[in-house]
Order: C-alpha cells, then sequence, then structure tokens
C-alpha cells in the first residue's frame, strides 16, 4: 500500500526530536495517545495493586494485614484511581491515536493544548497519591466523597478537591479537544453519519464530559467552603442538606459512568465488524441508541440514592427513567449480535475480548436492571451485589474494551503483530478470573454483605475465599498484557498496513507504524473507497 | 492447599446455582436472600425473583443466538459473511419489546413500592438515632431506651481468640420488638450519614444528620434477626450491627416494664444524690467505655494518636479535678462528639471515674453524678 498522504510529508515535518523533550513539549496527537496509554497502564497496575490489598484482607474473616481505616483508604483510592486515572485517560489516549486518523485529519484541533490536558494529569495524580503519606491518611471515605463524613476528614480530602479540579480540567480540556477535531477536520467525504462509531460515541461522551464534569468542580467546591469557609451547603445545622451533596454529585456521576462506557461501545462497534467480515448492523440505529443514553443519563441519577428518603414520586420517576435505558442499551446488544449472526468469523484475540465484553457486560446490564427497581433496590443497595454490579460493566466491561483495543491497533502502533498465543493465554486467563472474582460478590450481596467493610461475619466467608483468590489471579494474569505489549513495541513479525482481513477504516489505509504525520492532504478516492466511506461507483475514479 | 480447597468450593458453588436459589439461602455459600419474615420482605423477595428470571429469559435467548453464531458462522467453515447490515422492522421490533417487559416488572414494583412507602396506623413508633459506631433505640410510647453496639470482643477481630458463631454480628444490647405489630421507625443520625439495614425485613434506609426518615415494618415470626450499617461512616463502618429480638406481644410488654423499672430505680438514686462508691462507678464505667470510648481510645487507653489521644497517662484524666474532663465529654471536641444527650450524670461520672483509675492511672479519684450536673 503506498500512500501519498505520508511519504511527501517527511520532508516538511522532521522526523520526531529525541529524548525526554519530544514528550515534554509533544503536540502530535500519536505521541499525546501514547503518553495517554501508557500513563493509563501505570495507574490500572497502581489502581490494581490496591485492590489486591483489598481482597488480601478479605481473604478471611478477621484482621490480618491493614486496619480499618486504611482499608478504607484502599477502597476509595483503588476507586479514584481506576476511574479518573486508568479508564478515562485510556479512552482519551485512544481518542488521540485514533479519531484524526479515522477522519482523514492530520493532527488534532488543539494540539498544544492537546499537550497542557495530558501533562496536568501526572501532576494531579501525584497529589492524590502524596496524600497515603499524609498525618490523618489519604481519603478514606469511598470516592464519592458523601458529606458530611468527607467535610469532618482529614487534611488530604483538600488535597483530593485540588486533585479532581486538575483531573476534570484536563478532561474538559481533552473534551473540547475532541468536539473540535471531530466538527472542523474531518476529511472531504467523511460525513458525520459516515464517521466510524469510535467517533461517534466519543462525540457524544466528550459533550457529556463538558455537561458534568463542572458540576463534580462545583460540588467538591462545595465540599471545601464547607470545610474552611464556613458555609454550610451540606450542614443540616446551618441550613443545609447532607443529601443536596448526593444529588449534585450523582447529577455528574451517573454521566460519568457513561464516559466510561461510551466509547466502549464504540470499540466494540469497530472490533465485531471486522472480524466478523460483515458490516455493523444498524449503523444509524446505533447512533440515536448511543444519543439516547447519553440523553437518559441526565435523568436518572437519583437512582443511586433510593435509600435516602426520597417521596415515592421522586423515586417511581428515577425508577421508570432508569428502566428506560435498558431499551437503548439492548438496541445495542442486539446489533452486535446480528452483525455477528452469519458473519465469516474469526476469534483473535481483540475478537475474543469483544465477545466476552458482550457477553459479561450483558450481565451487568442485567444486575442493572434489577438494581433499577427502587423495592428490590432496598435490598441491593450498597452491598456485594452492587460491587459486583459495577464491576462487570467497568472491568469485562470497559477495561476489556480498552484491551481488546490494545491488541486491535497495536499493530497499527508499532508496526509489529503482537504474539497471538500470548494474547489468547492474556484473554482466557483474565476472562475466566474476573468470573471468579466478580460473580460471588452478587451473592455476597445478596445474602446480605455490606459494601465498604474491611471484616464480616462468618456466613460469608465462603465467597469471598474465592473472589480473593480470583482477584489474584487476574491481577498476575495483567502482567502478562504488559510483557506482551512491550515485547509488541520492541519486534515482532511486520503488521502490514490493513493488519486485518476485514478492517475497514482510514487508519488502515496508511502504513504499519503509522508514520508521524498522516493525512497532511486529506485521503484520496482510492484511501476513501478502501476505508469503504465511497460507494463502489465513485471508487474507480 | 488453599488453592485445592477453593477450587473444590468453587465447584461446589457451581451445583449450587444450577437449583433453585432459595433453597440454599441459609447455607454457608447463601446465593440468595435471607428468608423474609415480613410481609413486604416477601413481596420484595416474589420482585426480586421475578426480575431475575426474567433477565435469565433474555439472556437465554441473546445467548443462545451468539453461541450459535460462534458455532456456526465461523470462517473456518468455510463460510462466506452475508451482507446485510439494517432493517428498520427489526430494530422496532427489538425497541418495542423489551418496553413492553419493562412496563411488565414496572407494575408490580410500583405497587410494592407505595406499599412500602405508607408509614400511617402504625401501633408504636421507635426513633433509631445512629451515630459512629453505634445505635440509639428511643421507643416513643414506652420511655425505654437503650444504646446498642457490637459486642464482640477485639481478640476475635485480631485473631487472638476463636470467633464466635455470630462474630460481628451481635450487639451489647438487642431491640426487643414485637410480632404482629406495625411499628414505624423513625431515623436520624447525630453526625454522618448511616443506613439501617436489618435484610430479613427488607427495610433499608439511611440515617441522615438533622433530617428524619420513616419506614415501618410488621414482623410474623419471633426470632432473632441481624443486619448492619449499610453506608459508610467512617474506621468502624463495619464493626455497627444491629440484632432485634421479636418477641411476643405479652414477652415483649414483660421487657418493657423490667426496663421500666430499672429506669425508675436509678432515677431514684440520682435524686437522692447517693454517694457512689468507687467500686460502682468503676463496674458500670467499664461498660460504659467499652460501649462508647473505646473505638477510638482502645480498651487498652492507648487511643491511636495522633488522631484519637491516648487516656492512659493522659495529664487531663489523671489529674485531681475533673471539671476539664467533664466538660468535653459533655461538650465534645474535634472528632470528639459530645456525650450531652446520649449518656445520663451517672453514666457521665462513672466512665470519667473509670478512667481516672483504669490502666497506669491509679488516681483514686472519684466522680460523682452531681459533679456532672453541676458542669451541664
Amino acid at each position: 500500500m503506498s500512500h501519498a498522504t505520508t511519504a511527501s510529508h517527511d520532508d516538511l515535518h522532521a522526523a520526531p526530536p529525541r529524548g525526554l523533550s519530544r514528550w515534554l513539549f509533544t503536540t502530535n496527537h500519536k505521541d499525546i495517545g501514547t503518553l495517554y496509554l501508557l500513563f493509563s497502564l501505570l495507574m490500572f497496575l497502581v489502581g490494581g495493586t490496591m485492590a489486591l490489598v483489598v481482597r488480601a484482607e478479605l481473604f478471611q474473616p478477621g484482621l490480618q494485614f491493614v486496619d480499618p481505616l486504611f482499608f478504607n483508604q484502599m477502597t476509595t483510592m483503588h476507586a479514584l484511581i481506576m476511574i479518573f486515572g486508568a479508564v478515562m485517560p485510556a479512552f482519551t489516549g485512544l481518542a488521540n491515536w485514533l479519531i484524526p486518523m479515522m477522519i482523514g485529519a492530520p493532527d488534532m484541533a488543539l494540539p498544544r493544548m492537546n499537550n497542557w490536558s495530558f501533562w496536568i494529569l501526572p501532576f494531579a495524580f501525584t497529589l492524590l497519591l502524596s496524600t497515603l503519606f499524609m498525618e490523618g491518611g489519604a481519603p478514606a471515605g469511598g470516592w464519592t466523597m458523601y458529606a458530611p463524613l468527607s467535610v469532618q476528614g482529614p487534611p488530604s480530602i483538600d488535597f483530593l478537591i485540588l486533585a479532581i479540579h486538575m483531573m476534570g480540567i484536563s478532561s474538559i480540556m481533552g473534551a473540547i479537544n475532541v468536539i473540535a477535531t471531530i466538527l472542523n477536520l474531518r476529511a472531504p467525504g467523511v460525513t458525520l453519519m459516515k464517521m466510524p462509531l469510535f467517533v461517534w460515541t466519543w462525540l457524544i461522551t466528550a459533550y457529556l464530559l463538558i455537561a458534568v464534569m463542572p458540576v463534580l468542580a462545583g460540588v467538591v467546591t462545595m465540599t471545601l467552603t464547607d470545610r474552611h469557609f464556613g458555609t454550610s451547603f451540606f450542614d443540616a445545622a446551618g441550613g443545609g442538606d447532607p443529601i443536596l451533596f448526593q444529588h449534585i454529585f450523582w447529577f455528574f456521576g451517573h454521566p460519568e459512568v457513561y464516559i466510561l462506557i461510551l466509547p466502549a461501545f464504540g470499540i466494540i462497534s469497530q472490533i465485531i465488524p471486522t472480524f466478523a467480515r460483515k458490516p455493523l448492523f444498524g449503523y444509524s440505529s446505533m447512533v440515536y441508541a448511543t444519543a439516547s443514553i447519553a440523553f437518559l443519563s441526565f435523568i436518572v441519577w437519583a437512582h443511586h440514592m433510593f435509600t435516602v428518603g426520597m417521596p415515592v414520586a421522586g423515586q417511581l420517576f428515577f425508577m421508570y427513567s432508569t428502566m428506560l435505558i435498558a431499551v437503548p442499551t439492548g438496541v445495542k446488544v442486539f446489533n452486535w449480535v446480528a452483525t455477528m449472526w452469519r458473519g465469516a468469523m474469526t476469534f483473535e484475540t481483540p475478537m475474543l475480548f469483544a465477545i466476552a465484553f458482550v457477553f459479561l457486560f450483558t450481565i451487568g446490564g442485567f444486575s442493572g436492571l434489577m438494581l433499577a427497581i427502587a423495592p428490590a433496590d432496598y435490598q441491593y443497595h450498597d452491598t456485594y451485589f452492587v460491587v459486583a454490579h459495577f464491576h462487570y460493566v467497568l472491568v469485562p466491561g470497559a477495561v476489556f474494551s480498552i484491551m481488546a483495543a490494545a491488541y486491535f491497533w497495536l499493530p497499527k502502533w508499532t508496526g509489529h503483530q503482537y504474539n497471538e498465543t500470548l494474547g489468547k493465554i492474556h484473554f482466557w486467563l483474565s476472562a475466566i478470573s474476573v468470573n471468579i472474582t466478580f460473580f460471588p460478590q452478587h451473592f455476597l450481596g445478596l445474602a446480605g454483605m455490606p459494601r465498604r467493610i474491611p471484616d464480616y461475619s462468618l456466613q460469608f466467608a465462603g465467597f469471598n475465599e474465592i473472589s480473593s483468590v480470583g482477584a489474584f489471579l487476574f491481577g498476575l494474569s495483567q502482567l502478562l498484557f504488559v510483557y506482551i505489549v512491550i515485547k509488541t513495541i520492541r519486534g515482532g513479525e511486520p503488521a502490514t498496513a490493513q493488519v486485518w482481513e476485514g478492517a475497514r477504516g482510514l487508519e488502515w489505509t496508511v502504513p504499519s507504524p503509522a508514520p508521524y504525520h498522516t493525512f497532511a492532504t486529506a485521503p484520496d478516492n482510492k484511501a476513501m473507497s478502501a476505508a469503504g466511506m465511497l460507494p463502489a461507483a465513485e471508487a474507480g475514479h | 492447599m488453599m488453592l485445592s480447597a477453593s477450587f473444590r468450593q468453587l465447584a461446589v458453588w457451581m451445583g449450587v446455582i444450577a437449583l433453585s436459589p432459595a433453597v440454599y439461602a441459609q447455607t454457608e455459600y447463601a446465593v440468595n436472600f435471607q428468608t423474609p419474615v415480613t410481609e413486604t420482605a416477601q413481596q420484595v423477595y416474589q420482585l426480586h425473583m421475578l426480575i431475575f428470571w426474567i433477565c435469565v429469559a433474555i439472556g437465554a435467548v441473546v445467548f443462545s443466538v451468539m453461541l450459535i453464531s460462534i458455532v456456526l458462522h465461523r470462517k473456518s467453515k468455510g463460510v462466506q459473511p452475508a451482507q446485510f447490515h439494517e432493517s428498520t422492522t427489526v430494530e422496532i421490533l427489538w425497541t418495542l419489546v423489551p418496553f413492553a417487559i419493562l412496563i411488565s416488572m414496572a407494575i408490580p414494583a410500583t405497587k410494592t413500592l407505595i406499599a412500602m412507602a405508607d408509614t400511617a396506623n402504625s401501633d408504636m413508633s421507635i426513633k433509631i438515632t445512629a451515630s459512629q459506631f453505634k445505635w440509639q433505640y428511643d421507643y416513643l410510647n414506652e420511655e425505654v431506651s437503650l444504646i446498642s453496639a457490637l459486642a464482640t470482643p477485639r481478640e476475635q477481630i485480631f485473631e487472638a481468640a476463636d470467633k464466635s458463631e455470630h462474630y460481628l454480628l451481635e450487639v451489647d444490647n438487642p431491640v426487643v420488638l414485637p410480632t404482629n405489630t406495625r411499628i414505624r421507625f423513625l431515623l436520624t443520625a447525630a453526625d454522618v450519614i448511616h443506613a439501617w439495614w436489618v435484610p430479613a425485613l427488607g427495610l433499608k434506609k439511611d440515617a441522615v444528620p438533622g433530617f428524619i426518615n420513616e419506614m415501618w415494618t410488621k414482623i410474623d415470626q419471633p426470632g432473632i434477626y441481624r443486619g448492619q450499617c449499610a453506608e459508610l461512616c467512617g474506621a468502624n463502618h463495619g464493626f455497627m450491627p444491629i440484632v432485634l429480638d421479636v418477641r411476643s406481644p405479652e414477652d415483649y410488654q414483660s421487657w418493657v416494664a423490667e426496663r421500666q423499672a430499672a429506669k425508675a430505680a436509678e432515677l431514684a438514686a440520682l435524686a437522692a444524690n447517693k454517694e457512689w462508691s468507687l467500686d460502682e462507678l468503676n463496674q458500670r464505667g467499664e461498660k460504659i467505655f467499652l460501649a462508647n470510648c473505646a473505638v477510638c481510645h482502645q480498651a487498652t487507653g492507648q487511643g491511636m494518636p495522633p488522631a484519637f489521644p491516648a487516656l492512659n497517662g493522659s495529664p487531663m484524666v489523671t489529674q485531681q479535678e475533673p471539671i476539664a474532663q467533664i466538660e468535653q465529654v459533655l461538650k465534645g471536641k474535634n472528632a470528639m462528639p459530645s456525650f450531652a444527650a446520649s449518656l445520663n450524670d451517672l453514666d457521665i461520672a462513672a466512665v470519667i471515674t473509670y478512667t481516672k483509675n483504669a490502666w497506669d492511672n491509679h488516681t483514686g479519684t472519684v466522680v460523682q453524678p452531681s459533679a456532672v450536673a453541676a458542669a451541664r
């Protein structure tokens, strides 16, 4: 595959500078994408280690390793790091690498801001992790930071608030960049309804980010002023209301849940058609379903709060609106299955992760539907059933999609094919251990085990033991992933431009590894045709 | 060793889930709700099972189609991929059918929710006040109060002793309730948000400082029912159990009479301005200390500095003049809450006397209830 898009422009733009300054000062979307992805991998390992501290303590009844306060610090920090440090930056990294190549743009629209969005993150997380060494300990009131517990918390809460502001600024700038890129830099012929679904889901995600990150910033600032400046937003004694915190937090928090899953939907919608060798079923209904989910995410927030003592009418409204989400989510799952139907499938590692995603995310969706039913939620709320639910949608959901994406595009990024056997071993280890870890947690929750407790009564011992064994298996399996990634970066069988037989899209028309600059001129008809963006009749020109 | 044991257990529960969930509700590997003991809990259980089986049915259909596709439609079988990629009819169909299924779930859910929210026509009311890390129960009609906190000894938690049968789900003072009586609970909290949850009753609600939440129950069978705080409320959130001792209405009445007589005797002693001896106060004070103070200051009096200072050897505790310590217990300071409302003069006098004589603090000082009354 030869391409005019790259060769002639390598003379104009010199090869990337070497050394640290390349990474510090880069405005290149591929470099910044790489930085985001590596940062996310590092945070995934840090947050994962904290999860293993939690699972080690819960292996048996009694306190063996940590005291209750440190246990709470671990659950709190694990969640904050996984959500804001691992999953969100991974998706932003994928957006950086892929969106310009998918829409035939030379780079992100706002490259300097792009650099800044990334480089805020290491500082934000250094600040957050430093709280572990502070007097009074790291934040221990849960990642939800409910008032009044967090208002009364140690000085580290102030550091958490500042870190959240920094993460929020980073996310908002990243989102602005994605929107500006998609709306302005699409190559001629790449109309909105021809964009790959990954681009669509990210466009919608970016709007969600801009809408809700300021809300999170607002609520943590209110916590800050309650702590230090004499306000009483969340203190009944001063005319405030502790539940106000939860309303504002979850107005951010529920769209945030979709921020963590919509790009995953996009990834899966790229991978399944590729390996089924068949176009995505119901492209436009997928776009509308994504938009509907995004809209509904703003009117369901109080389903996280059924037990706070809302009026019945309020509970009914939030129960019905939450149940509605099952409709567009169901449409997506049905479309993926219909895409597979009568295809000619092969099962390389990205496809295995994508199929596991559809299967296990659907299980998470079922428990989500159960949680929507308010009277039943009274029993599930704040138990391990909820822990099982959101880990099913976040680990074999969001995290599996990121791993699928990594295997899918690694050959394009590095120019090397990863080792398929090792990839498959990694998949099976992950898929089995993730179920050993989280499936028994459904039972624990139904039988009555609350979440966020360091010790439990004897009837919960059996399933906790199984869950902990699964967690350590899962954690260790991810070291294999790190090994595979490093090995592929360093070398391996050269990858073709197309990489996968069924791959369609502009990113597969440029050589592998993708040159430092791609699409400095818009893709020509040949590329557009290869990407499936031109009707067959026009392709011959 | 450990691994093989776990895999044996894995095999056990895989067998268990294949069978009806309810049968195994009380085994060591319980997979479903605890046996419901109220009509409401029974309704919630049925609702839960209804949605569960609907999900199983939908899952069976979707996953079967997926599996058939995975088995049949693979390139290695030499199939040619079809190229169909849209059908408006199908899209409309799989939007409307789930919608109809949702309505069939929403109807029973709405009925149950409305019934649970109706707290009118109750026979008795109990106010529950949560605080870190105990529950106070005020029987509003009977003028009986009790404070209920974890009774599991520290040795069991830290592996220095064998764990008892109801490890972490046992309290010093269980809440005694009558059967077949419509009981209304009024819930609030003194410091942060807690949540009162007894699974067998199908009840869970947040206790919010400064606000009052309501819920009701009517328990069919006598028995001991156990639950826990369900909202993260601080370091010892996991050590805040609830135990209900549900008795027949007659047994409940005699328990109330007992509590009232004991309270009257105590009040009489206070009113008579009785001089209490060091031993009497020490004995009473130790219990109060373990229930109210040991969570932070530790049973050893060593505390957990810097957040929770040691009382052993503390100048405030060992000084002769008790007024500073009385004021701190009454008013609280920083993380320490005020005990003015939850403990009476005798209790405060007893616990202060205890701290002044326990561990290495052999001061011999006795603080009388009258001194606390004067400081209020």
